[in-house]
């Protein structure tokens, strides 16, 4: 039997007949009888001290179970965690409770939780609990909160300061005193607001006679959940099960283990009952971790060619009121070590203040810490240019690491695995036509038109991995991952795996890269993911790693499967295991093909076990813990055409290209799909999502009416080309494809808007670039 | 995202609507539902009970009546965008409709809701208005008329008694009408008229501008009428005219928009409206 190749085939998703369909089982669709409701009160101030709660009037309401206050639950629930304890930055993780005791600090902490017998019975009563606040001065900057006399969030945290961390190499200040051109400029990264379609809940059901808990939670690491659940709750890990087969997005919202799906366990265990939290959409905005919120002072050292010698970063990073499970990982090691880019630069020094305020926490978000590095690198080499009157695609080119040089460690530690950056800028100037759009724009402008077009050639981290490394950075966990590849008699297969697709498509790119590795039809094969009492150990789906962690654990437990079906294919066709070829699903004694047996017959033949080879043991199930030695660098280069409208600063994106470069493609349909949302994303930060949070800590764009999700009509068709080369570091040579459209495509799109304005004399202007905000650039630029 | 506890009444005939919103003032009447509900999930409003009107078909329809154009107060924007009524003696309508939230929301929403929820930032408010219509209810006290610049008195205030039900919704003289448009400046997250402006031009040269989004309630654009109206529509007329739009009014502002900015795109978008009149 013939099986194509699968790996490179546009293969139509599998998992999507059931979600478009409505018939995927996300953690509300997850129905047991006698559920009890659950509904959190949470603060309506951003910082207070709680005098007193009176929840009588509540605990009498129809159909309510009980109330509980912070002090109620204090010995069923440890804190909520953090779990990425940077080291050597005398890093403070204040403490965080699930339900506040004597303190809110942000709009949404918890007060008090109500369970009663439907949801709008706990939402009546959850109305009617009365609580006495004594409001305390707010801060919800990052820059404020460190000044003298701000607000204090903790005794123990002074100035709010929750940790300082330095990276670097090199000798910036020798580079930055002999250097021609010195550029300082301080750059906001913006607050961003994940909006997953599934907000966050937990449906959980605890059996008291055999002391288990299944929880369906909205996660993206069932794992890491389930520890941390049983290391708040104190029960077992092996008597929680957690699944989160259906997830309704993440973006990194969903990585975090929160109060929320903590309380509906520790309350299903104690009221020994089923419990349901569902938050609606206005709890997930304002009590989701949100993302990015950087404020960075950059300096920069360069030579008049263009050669950038150093680059230094004092950054101040927003968490939010409490450490959430990964936050301190984010703004420093996946952002500090990724400020070199694709670029040589050999002194750097960067500083990242982690500091606490009375917003929600900040967190992973959609590429995490490097588009914060990227969007600096950027906007540099666009400052760079300007200064020297150098075109920005020279200055890139002069920067450029070069092929031959990889792999190639830069002054921030990490070792790049492979890549060659000029050929993807090549391709992408050459579909843009960078030349005659050179000479259009020359033209608009004559016309008084505001046209402009950015670059962003940018490099990533991905396929997070290896747990040395996760160790050597407090991350508190391992970033491997594991696969259990079974065939059953039939010949079909079941995959395991511990990664956690939730959305990415997995359960088709999966499938397809056992087919090839097994010689089975793709329908064959069942993958299956994020049920903690199905699969083997993982730690989830974040960092681009899921295809290229867990989906090589995949491929070498598959060719386990394939060394012992050979020996068995031996036996039975009587020659050496030497002798024999595997193809497509077939063994053959090599030099007489027609002497074979499918993969299908040797299968069953170790399933009867009649006759085995000599100490072999029945059965075809085989495992693999795959640990890599070292992340992923995709690559690339994004660029984008804008025009401004004079009249009322509305911008147009004209063209986007983007050239990426992922390593080898397994489904080139859904990779395009990653890279149209990350693409879509990020051009969202830079001209459409921003969050606002008022001087009393209120969320300003707590809905979809005012925080805007780009709809269809907001992003222009893409022009999408790859380049190819592959990394050493797994056995598909993919590197990852979830965050890269969101790092490259923020700084293309703001490099291109500050273009167009540059006859206006215009260098710099921070996100988002509402209408109002280049309205108010033009009416400023003309009048001076 | 909970309502509170409400009954649920659904009338036979308008009369009866009327009855049922005399005996329960703490109740609304529910049409498109589409702006009355999100309030209601946000506890914003807390009504005791929702009388449905949808199914009654005295409120359906879009039909001509003389030189009139009633448009029953049921009429989804769906609804209008596909009458063979509208799409012959106000086409401009059927674009206008579109600006409209998304499909769902004009598959919905009501004319009548749009007008009695006087949304500050909601488009129809402004087209009735620059279109000069008549709003008709009906309430235990009787039948009544205004003029639709009695009507929108203030941001979410119409002058409607809480027992009275808009029946429909009357546009005169449209043969008179010599050219007519909106043109919108929507809000990237939400949809609804950062800036909207209606304009309608008779057949004698009068010029009827209105305003939504940047001010509390739709209003006219006296000012800039006055400058354009009986005159040509060539360019220094047209940028004299925008360039008084709003003159006299407080525009409002707010994190998405500020009240300068909101004035300056309220001329901006009258003069895209005098040159859509213009031809
Ligand atoms: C996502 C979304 C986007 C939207 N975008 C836009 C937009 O771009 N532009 C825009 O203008 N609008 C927009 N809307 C609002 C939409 O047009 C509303 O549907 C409309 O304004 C109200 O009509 P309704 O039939 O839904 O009224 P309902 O929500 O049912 O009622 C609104 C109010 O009017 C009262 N009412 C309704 N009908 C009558 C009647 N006949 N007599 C007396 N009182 C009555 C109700 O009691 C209630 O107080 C949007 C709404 C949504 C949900």
């Amino acid at each position: 039997m013939a099986v194509t190749k699968m790996f490179g085939a546009s293969v139509k998703r599998r998992e999507d007949s059931r979600m478009m369909t409505g018939r995927a089982e996300y953690t509300d669709d997850v129905r047991l009888t006698h559920t009890l409701h659950m509904c959190i009160v949470r603060s309506p101030y951003a910082h207070a001290r709680i005098k007193s709660i009176d929840t009588s009037a509540a605990k009498s309401m129809p159909g309510v179970v009980a109330v509980y206050t912070g002090e109620d639950l204090k010995d069923d629930l440890g804190q909520v965690p953090c779990a990425w304890l940077i080291p050597d930055c005398n890093l403070k993780v204040p403490e965080y409770r699930a339900v506040a005791i004597d303190k809110v600090r942000f709009v949404g902490d918890q007060v008090a939780v109500v369970v009663a017998e439907d949801r709008y019975q706990a939402e009546d009563a959850a109305d009617a609990v009365s609580v006495d606040y004594e409001p305390l001065d707010v801060v919800t900057n990052q820059e404020d909160a460190l000044q003298d006399g701000a607000p204090q969030l903790y005794d123990d945290v002074p100035n709010n300061l929750a940790f300082q961390w330095k990276i670097g190499g090199g000798d910036f200040d020798a580079a930055f005193a002999s250097a021609d051109v010195k550029i300082s400029q301080r750059f906001v990264n913006h607050r961003l607001i994940a909006n997953a379609i599934e907000t966050r809940g937990a449906t959980v059901e605890y059996n008291p006679g055999s002391g288990r808990l299944t929880a369906w939670i909205t996660s993206q690491n069932p794992h890491i959940h389930r520890f941390l659940i049983s290391g708040a709750t104190g029960i077992p890990e092996t008597d929680i099960r957690i699944i989160s087969t259906d997830v309704g997005g993440g973006f990194g919202s969903k990585i975090p283990t929160y109060a929320g799906e903590m309380l509906a366990c520790a309350i299903a265990r104690k009221l020994g009952a089923q419990v349901k939290w569902m938050e609606t959409r206005r709890e997930n905005y304002v009590t989701n971790a949100h993302g990015r919120d950087h404020i960075d002072y950059v300096d920069v050292a360069a030579s008049k060619d263009g050669v950038v010698s150093g680059i230094r970063v004092n950054s101040f990073a927003n968490h939010g009121a409490y450490l959430s499970t990964a936050a301190p990982g984010v703004p420093t090691w996946l952002f500090g070590t990724m400020l070199s880019g694709a670029y040589k630069i050999p002194n750097i020094d960067c500083t990242v203040n982690g500091v606490l305020t009375n917003t929600t926490t900040t967190d992973a978000y959609r590429g995490a810490g490097r588009p914060e590095a990227t969007y600096i690198l950027e906007r540099v080499m666009d400052l760079v240019a300007h200064e020297t009157g150098l075109d920005p695609v020279e200055v890139r080119r002069r920067n450029f690491i070069q092929p031959h040089e990889f792999p190639y460690t830069v002054a921030t530690t990490l070792e790049y695995d492979s890549g060659n950056y000029e050929e993807a800028l090549n391709q992408a100037l050459q579909t843009v036509g960078y030349e005659d759009f050179r000479r259009e724009q020359e033209q608009a402008r004559a016309e008084g038109r505001l046209l402009g077009i950015g670059f962003s050639t940018y490099v990533e981290v991905c396929g997070l991995a290896p747990s040395a490394a996760a160790g050597a950075m407090g991350f508190q966990g391992g970033l491997w991952e594991s696969s259990t590849v079974r065939m059953h008699p039939t010949g079909k297969v079941t995959a395991f795996t511990g990664a956690s697709p939730h959305g990415q498509g997995e359960e088709t790119t999966f499938a397809q890269l056992i087919a090839d590795e097994l010689g089975v039809p793709f329908h064959d094969i069942e993958i299956v993911h994020s049920d903690t009492d199905r699969i083997p150990f993982g730690w989830g789906t974040y960092g681009s790693r899921t295809t290229a962690v867990g989906g090589s654990a995949m491929v070498y437990a598959s060719r386990r499967i394939i060394d012992k079906a050979r020996r068995f294919a031996a036996h039975m066709l009587e020659v050496s295991v030497d002798d024999i070829d595997f193809n497509d699903g077939i063994f053959s004694v090599k030099g007489s093909p027609e002497q074979s047996k499918t993969i299908q017959d040797v299968c069953l033949a170790a399933y009867l076990a009649w006759d085995l080879p000599e100490g072999e043991h029945p059965g075809l199930e085989e495992s693999y813990f795959f640990d890599p030695t070292n992340f992923t660098f995709p690559f690339g280069t994004h660029i984008c055409i804008v025009e401004i409208e004079p009249d009322t600063g509305q911008i147009e994106i004209k063209r986007y290209v983007a050239v990426d470069d992922l390593g080898n493609v397994i489904n080139p349909m859904i990779v395009d799909g990653q890279i149209h949302g990350g693409i879509t994303q990020g051009i969202a930060q830079a001209l459409y999502e921003y969050a606002v949070y008022d001087e009393s800590g209120q969320l300003l764009t707590g809905s979809m009416m005012d925080y805007c999700v780009p709809k269809f009509h907001h992003v222009p068709t893409f022009e999408l080309g790859r380049t190819v080369t592959p990394t050493p570091v797994n056995p598909m040579g993919l590197k990852g494809a979830g965050e890269t459209g969101t790092i490259a495509s923020t700084p293309a799109v703001v490099n291109a808007i500050i273009d167009a304005l540059r006859p206006l004399g215009v260098k710099h202007v921070d996100m988002p670039f509402t209408s109002e905000r280049v309205w108010n650039v033009i009416q400023e630029r003309k009048g001076s | 995202m909970y309502p509170t506890d409400f009954d649920y009444h659904r009338p036979e005939s308008v009369s009866d609507a009327v009855k049922l919103l005399k005996e329960n003032p703490e109740a609304k009447v529910l049409a498109g539902g589409h702006s009355l509900l999100p309030v209601m999930k946000l506890r914003l409003a807390m009504p005791t009970a929702l009388i449905d009107i949808t199914r009654l078909s005295e409120l359906s329809g879009v039909r001509e009546d003389g030189d009139a154009v009633v448009i029953g107060a049921n009429t989804t924007y769906s609804e209008l965008m596909a009458s063979d009524v509208i799409k012959q003696k106000l086409p401009f309508l059927v674009d206008a409709a579109d600006q409209v939230g998304d499909v769902q929301v004009r598959n919905v929403g009501t004319i009548g809701g749009a007008c009695a929820h006087c949304d500050p930032a909601a488009d129809f408010p402004a087209i009735v208005l620059a279109l000069d219509a008549e709003i008709k209810t009906v309430g235990s006290s009787g039948e009544q008329t205004h003029k639709a610049s009695d009507f929108f008195v203030d941001m979410f205030t119409p002058r409607l008694e809480p027992d009275e039900v808009i029946t429909e919704i009357r546009l005169p003289n449209v043969a008179d009408i010599a050219s007519a448009t909106y043109q919108k400046f929507a809000h990237p997250a939400s949809g609804y008229a950062i800036v909207g402006v209606a304009g309608v031009r008779t057949s004698g040269g009068d010029v009827r501008l209105t305003v939504t989004g940047s001010v509390p309630i739709t209003t006219r654009l006296t000012a800039a009428e006055g400058e354009i109206s009986g005159k040509d529509l060539n360019e220094a007329n047209i940028k004299a005219a925008a360039d008084k739009a709003g003159e006299g009014l407080d525009f409002v502002g707010d994190i998405h928009a500020s009240d300068q900015y909101r004035a300056h795109l309220t001329r901006v978008f009258t003069r895209r409206a005098l040159e859509k009149l213009a031809g």
